[in-house]
This record gives structure tokens, sequence and C-alpha cells, in this order.
């Protein structure tokens, strides 16, 4: 009696462990547990990391019972960002795909958004959803190269988009000194027509930066889902991604579905770099660096499983993250720490294939015990 | 060498095992393929070790941890996929890993020659040991393999599936080499599924099914019907009930076809040949002699370098995949993991992978009617009696080989093609459902289906097919029809010469 139900602990155990989603949650249990320890270690309280990271989450300052919605506004508007970029990284990597240029289809967006939100005309809603728009289009292209080179050529995914990424930086760069009232980091300011803001939000969020990239965010997630577990072009993309070669044998133009997907997940990058631009800032920036939300969205889409409601989960995490950073430095708590927790649940992520081994370890167990019972 | 007990978890791939060999017997292994006949003689072998259970040889007990160990304890393996260096030469081979050197040293390739020449002499296996692995025929490297085995002086061969990559000619000649080394005082394990060979050299055969001994008989005293029952576990029938064909008219029609592997090596040479309705047009051939890339070159896979092929009356030589499948040309293939399913992907959504951009499967808006596409599944599934946990929504990969194969044959049969492709359809199958596969392209025929296929077991080419076409080196050496050619001439087609030259 006991023994089955021990058995059955197992497996339930085992089963549990299969599935990603709770592999993941698992995996970000840990590294935070890690994350804590190392506070500790270095001789600040834990307890104030956390209470950061609430205050993030809630805007509730547990320590002087203060309340502060802007918080919640602005850990949402970070997390904009996140998560579409782990859309892009996520997108691409279910078609088998490694989109290591998100950074650059970002930066990309980033610029056209701010050229247009410049030089455009200036008319109410028309000119911030055009500036959007070609983000969008923009992003996709510089996804799309990737995907033609790679379908018809055969050029190697990850060498393209990490070249691409170059490009787009200096290209940028030149674009945007040209812009009007350009500085060595900045241009002039935009016009309030170009701008994502949205009055409501602001007023019930305490004046934060949220804005309606947000809507935007909602909708992309949206998107990915339908095209994805919806539609005949996500089917085909899955197939693709999981055995090119039957996809391949059963009809599937894998060369269109390469190139699409690599456009779609541009796309995705694309925008982020659009809200980004026109949603926090008020004037166009001349990046001398990468902001390094495409890179991030590797991680992202890694841990939401390259799933439309993982990666959204995993994007609101990194946000919450990146928000609870200057809470963190004046409660004494090094900001690094979430960098430091952000890479190990990565690495933990990557170790997946090792908790297979020990699945199978366990499973063998059972089997051998099966065996001398008998 | 006595009393073997094994125990192999994991998938309790042997099960209490035991397992006993007489000195200078040869013991037939049998079972289905997963019987577990293989990983018992890698635990021999010290491939791979086992859980429990011990080893004992002339009584005395040994622990074999690596095949070191197995070499030094006289046993050898001959492996099913040979293990050879192409471009060294018979000699080199034989004893790679036991170089003789001389006194200063140095590698002494004169003195192996002259070693491994006594070995050809003593058990008459012909082949010249100066002769490089890439010239030699299949044949020929086989016994590369037995000589290796011989050289490092083993007593107790174990042969896997040795018969698998040979023509019936070939075949014979092992078998004699088999007795020969019995004679010379070896003791041999033969693993085999094939119930000939078992009746023609083995004294004594071990029955395994699902990693448990069945039963161990005296050959001579059983009949292969006998053997083939305690197999399986049930009644098996060896002869298909077959309809005189009624052939129609031609609906594929291959015309001087060239094609060549990725590499860009010619594999197909000038290939013409027509498969009628109501017919099953067999391939016979030995593994590698172009049948792999004429199934590419007709499915699109690969591109044809120049001939036609015509498909009821349309040229379909350059069109893509997709368009020859709305032309009408079903594909069982070779290799059902890489080209045949999407393991990540449930049965549903595998049964549907060539039509789901099709009304009705694609509604509006390019959605899909995932509910309708379970449904076919399901439809599928009981008609073809696949064995799923989850039933639609199983995925594929987690299917077993029959049931797979199932998923795929209910697939192509359920587009009603105009012409089926079939490649190797019961490779790897328990003998269930390699009956089951062959009633069903039986069935296909009988409605009128035009079937090309091509298969590796000339047993099933000669049940099933109404014309013969034997490929040596790219080219039709002979097309006859059933019963107007023997299994003894197709070898003979298969290894290159004429039916006219052979007698």
């Amino acid at each position: 009696m006991s023994r089955n139900k021990q058995n059955r602990l197992v497996s339930g155990g085992s089963r549990l462990l299969e599935s990603d989603a709770v592999v993941s949650v698992l995996v970000v249990i840990l590294g935070f547990l890690v994350g804590t320890l190392l506070v500790a270690l270095v001789g600040r309280k834990p307890s104030n990391m956390y209470k950061a990271i609430f205050q993030a989450f809630s805007g509730y300052n547990i320590d002087n019972g203060k309340m502060n919605v802007r918080y919640i506004g602005e850990t949402l508007n970070y997390s904009v960002p996140y998560i579409l970029c782990g859309l892009s990284m996520g997108f691409a990597e279910r078609v088998g795909l490694f989109n290591i240029g998100g950074e650059g289809q970002y930066i990309m967006g980033m610029t056209v958004a701010q050229v247009f939100a410049l030089l455009g005309p200036q008319i109410p809603v028309f000119q911030w959803v055009a500036c959007i728009v070609l983000a969008i289009v923009v992003g996709a292209i510089w996804g799309g190269i990737v995907g033609v080179l790679k379908a018809k050529y055969e050029v190697s995914e990850v060498v393209s988009t990490i070249m691409l990424n170059y490009i787009s930086l200096y290209l940028s760069r030149i674009i945007c000194f040209q812009l009007p009232g350009a500085t060595t980091y900045k241009t002039a300011n935009f016009p309030p027509t170009a701008s994502l803001s949205n009055s409501f939000f602001q007023r019930i969020t305490n004046d934060s930066t949220l804005n309606n990239g947000l809507f935007m965010m909602v909708l992309a997630v949206l998107v990915f889902w339908f095209v994805m577990e919806k539609t005949r072009l996500g089917y085909g993309m899955r197939a693709t991604g999981f055995n090119k070669e039957a996809a391949r044998a059963s009809g599937i133009p894998v060369v269109k579905s390469i190139t699409i997907s690599m456009a779609i997940s541009g796309a995705f990058a694309g925008l982020a770099g659009g809200i980004v631009a026109l949603g926090s800032f008020k004037y166009g920036r001349i990046i001398s660096g990468m902001d390094n939300y495409g890179f991030d969205g590797i991680a992202v889409a890694l841990v939401g499983n390259c799933t439309a409601g993982g990666t959204m989960i995993a994007g609101f995490l990194f946000g919450l993250l990146k928000n609870a950073q200057a809470l963190m430095q004046s409660k004494q708590i090094p900001k690094e720490i979430t960098y430091i927790i952000q890479g190990l649940i990565v690495v933990f992520i990557a170790l997946r294939s090792g908790l297979k081994l020990y699945q199978e370890w366990l499973e063998k167990k059972r089997l051998q015990k099966e065996v001398a019972i008998k | 060498m006595q009393g073997i007990t094994k125990t192999f978890p994991g998938v309790v791939a042997n099960d209490n095992v035991t397992l006993k060999v007489k000195e200078g017997e040869i013991l037939a292994l049998l079972g289905e393929n997963g019987a577990g006949k293989s990983t018992l003689m890698s635990i021999l072998f010290g491939a791979y070790s086992a859980d429990s259970g011990t080893i004992r040889i002339h009584g005395k007990e040994v622990e074999i941890k690596n095949p070191n160990i197995a070499t030094e304890l006289k046993i050898g393996m001959v492996h099913q996929h040979f293990q050879l260096v192409q471009n060294y030469s018979v000699t080199e081979n034989i004893v790679l890993g036991r170089e003789p050197v001389n006194k200063w040293k140095v590698l002494d390739i004169p003195s192996a020659e002259k070693r491994v020449s006594q070995l050809i002499e003593q058990y008459g296996l012909r082949v010249d040991p100066k002769a490089l692995i890439e010239d030699i025929t299949v044949g020929m490297q086989q016994r590369v393999e037995i000589l290796k085995v011989l050289y490092r002086n083993a007593n107790i061969i174990i042969f896997d599936e040795p018969t698998a990559v040979l023509t019936p000619q070939e075949i014979d000649e092992l078998m004699e080499i088999i007795r020969r080394l019995k004679t010379e005082g070896k003791t041999i394990v033969l693993i085999t599924h094939k119930l000939k060979e078992i009746k023609a050299v083995a004294d004594r055969c071990t029955v395994l099914r699902r990693g448990k001994v069945v039963d161990t008989v005296d050959v001579a005293s059983v009949t292969e019907q006998q053997l083939a029952e305690m197999m399986v576990g049930r009644s098996v029938k060896f002869e298909l009930d077959k309809s005189p064909c009624k052939i129609g008219t031609a609906v594929l029609r291959v015309q001087n076809v060239f094609i060549n592997d990725i590499q860009g090596n010619p594999k197909v040479h000038d290939l013409s040949f027509e498969v009628h309705e109501g017919e099953i047009l067999g391939i016979a051939g030995v593994d590698g002699n172009g049948q792999s890339e004429l199934f590419y070159g007709l499915t699109g896979l690969c591109p044809v370098v120049s001939g036609k092929i015509i498909l009821s009356g349309v040229d379909i030589t350059n069109m893509s995949i997709r368009e020859r499948i709305e032309q009408g040309l079903g594909h069982v293939p070779e290799d059902r993991q890489k080209h045949g399913l999407v393991s990540d992907f449930s049965i549903s959504e595998n049964c549907a992978i060539k039509n789901y951009y099709l009304p009705p499967l694609t509604k509006r808006f390019g959605l899909l009617d995932f509910p309708l596409m379970k449904k076919n599944a399901q439809t599928l599934i009981k008609q073809f009696d696949i064995r799923a946990g989850e039933g639609a929504d199983t995925p594929a990969g987690s299917l077993s080989g029959g049931n797979q194969q199932k998923v795929i044959v209910a697939r192509e049969i359920s587009l009603s093609p105009k012409v089926l492709l079939v490649a190797q359809p019961t490779r790897g199958l328990d003998v269930g459902a390699i009956e089951y596969i062959r009633k069903r392209i039986l069935d296909e025929r009988e409605k009128g289906r035009a079937i090309l296929l091509v298969s590796f077991e000339l047993d099933e080419i000669m049940n099933l097919c109404d014309r013969i076409a034997t490929i040596s080196k790219g080219s039709i050496v002979g097309t006859y029809k059933q019963g107007e050619v023997t299994e003894r001439e197709i070898g003979l087609m298969m290894a290159g010469s004429k039916k006219g030259d052979a007698q």
C-alpha cells in the first residue's frame, strides 16, 4: 500500500516535471533562492530585496505603509519591450530558428519611429500610429532579410542576425545624427502628436510613463497565440520547427515558413523599438550602445517556453526586476543582484536536460524495483 | 560456457533471462524487433552493463565491463552495421587496435598480412587481404568483420542480424562460413528474426519475447511455423491471400531518369518503368543501390537531373512536393522518423499534415478546424486499429513503431492517391504490424491503386508484388512478372548480372 502510494508520488512528480510550465516556475524559484543566499552572503538583508520587489509589484511600501501606484505603471511599462522581444525570439524559436537579431530589429524599429516622429506630418493619432506601423514594417524587413538568407542560401541565422545587430546600431546613429536638433546623444523633442502617452493611464497610475504601448503589447501576445496555434500558417511553421524534413516531405513550403516567421519575429522586435522610442522618451535618442532588450528577450522566451502566455508572464517578471532595481539600491541591496537572478534563471533553464536525466534515473529505479519484486 | 542470468531495466529489455550456450554449438537467438536480443548480446559483449545477473564462462563467473574485457575472454561480435575504415586495406582494418609491431616498435603490416592469410585459408573466407574496403562487396566486408573477430582469437562469436544486408547468394555463403566455423570448434550465437536461417544452420534456438525467454528448443524437432508462433505468441499466417492481378492503364511513367545524391554522386542511372492501376511493382535490390534516391526524385525531395516523371498524363518532373501530392502522389517514406511524422505533433495533426491548408480543414481567414481534424483522425484510428493511449491527441513520438507506421499508411490511404509509393513499409515492425500493413497494401491494390514498393526484404517483394524489377547500381537489371522469376535469379540480378547470364 505504502509502496503503491510512493510509486504514485514518484510518477506524479515526474509527470509534473514533464510540464514545461512547472519547470519554468521551479527554475524561477530556484533563481530567487540562490539570489537570496547571495544577498545574505554579502551581509545585506534579503528581506529588503523582497520588499523592493513587492513594492515594484504592488506599489505598497512595507516599511512606511505608503502606497504609490506609479510603481505598478512603471513595472508594466518596463515589461512591454521585454515581452515583445520575448515574443520575437519565441516566434522564431517555434519554427526552429534562433533569432539573436532581436536587438537589431528593435533598433531599426526605434530609429524609424524617431525619424517619422520628427519629420512626419504632425497629425494627431495618425502620426504615432504611422510611427508604430513603420517600426513594425522595418522590423519585419530587418528580420525578413535574415529569413531569406537562411531559406534561400542557407546562411546561418545566428551569424547574420549578429552581424545585422551591429549594422543596425551604426546605421541608427548615422540616420539620427541627421535629425533636427541632433547633439551627441539626443535629437529635438518629439511633437505631442507622436507621443504614445495615455492620459487615462497617467491619471490612474499617478503619472507613470505607462502608455498606449500596453495595448499594442497585449494585441501582439494575442496575435502570436492566434497565428501560432490557430491558423494554417502557424501549423506549417510549427511543423517546420519540430521536424523540418518531415514538413518538407509533406509538402509544407518550408522556405516560405522560415522567411515569414523571421519577418513576423522581426515585427515584434520592431514594435518594441517603436514603443520604447515614443513611449518612454520625450526626444529621439542617438544611441551609443545597445539597450539589450533584444538579448534579454532571448531569456524571456526561454523562461516562457516560447508560448504567448508564458512569454508574457516571464516578461512581466523581467520588467518587475528592472523596476525594482532603483528601489533595491535605496535599501542598500546592489541592483546587480537582479541581473544575477536573471542569469541564474537562464542557466537553470538550460539545465533542463539535466532534469530530464534525473527523471530517467527515477524511472529506471522504479522499473528496477518492479523487476526485483517479481 | 553455461548459465547467463540477466535483468536489464530501463524498459525491462531483458527480464530475468537465462541463456545457456554449449561449447561448439550454433545457438540461434530468435525474437521480434524489440524482444531484447541485441540488448542481451550487448551485455555479453560488454557494451551495456546489466543491473543484475551473472555471466559464467566454463563455470567461472566473469564481469564484462567493456568490449576489451569481452575480447580478452575470447568473445567476439560481428555487428549488424560494419565498423570498418573505408580507405584502409582489409588487413589494416583487421589489425586495427591490435597492430603488430616489430622490434623497433614500427608497424609490421607484412607479418599481419601473413597471419590474416592463414586465417583466410583456415576458415575458407575468400577476401584479398590487400584490397581496400571501399573496393569490395558487402558480403566480403562482412567476412572482414568475421576475420577481425578471429584475429582476436575469439572462441564465442556473436552474429547480430548478419543477413540483413546480403543477397540470397551471399546469405548461402555466410551460412557455409558459419558451419565451417563450427567445425573448427567455435561456439556461435546467431541473432536473427529470420526462421529460414535458423533452420539452415542452428542446432538449438532460444526464443525471446518481450524480454523474456519463451523456450529453448532443438531446431531439428520444430517447424518454422512453430518457431514463428513461439516468437509472436500466437498463430501467424505466412502466405498472403492475393487475388489475381487486374492490370489497368499505366498511371506512373518514369522515363530515362537520372538522379544524384546530395553530394552530387550519380545514384540512379537511366531508369525507366511504368506502374499500372491495380498492380504492385516491386523494386528488389540490396540497400544502397539507388532505391532511396529514386524515391526522393519521385517525391520531389531531391531534384531529378534529367528524364521525365509522368503521373496520369501530367509531367510532374519539376513540380514542388506539394504540387505532386495534389496531383495524387502518395508516399510512405523509408524513414518514418525523418520524413514520415512530426513526432511532437499529435496523431490528429500528423494525419492532417498533407491537406491541412485546404478546405474543409482550413476555414475562412486561414483558420484551422481542429475539431474536424480530430474527428478525421479518430475515424482513421478506428479504421486502422491504431493503438494510442490518448486517442487522437497522443503525440506521434510516443507510439510504437508499428502504430507510427499505421498512422502514416492511414494518412496516405485516406488521401486516396493515384499512385502510392511505399518504401520499406515493414522495416523494424513486429510480426503483427507487418501482417497488417501488408494486408492494407494489398487492399489498396484490390481497389485499383497503382503501387510502387521498395523493399530490401526479398520475401516481402516475392509475396506482395505482381511484377518485380531488380535494381543494381542505380539501373534496373530486369523486370519480370511474379512467378516467372525465382528468388535465386533475383539474387543474381541484385549482384548485377542479367537473368540470361546466370544460366
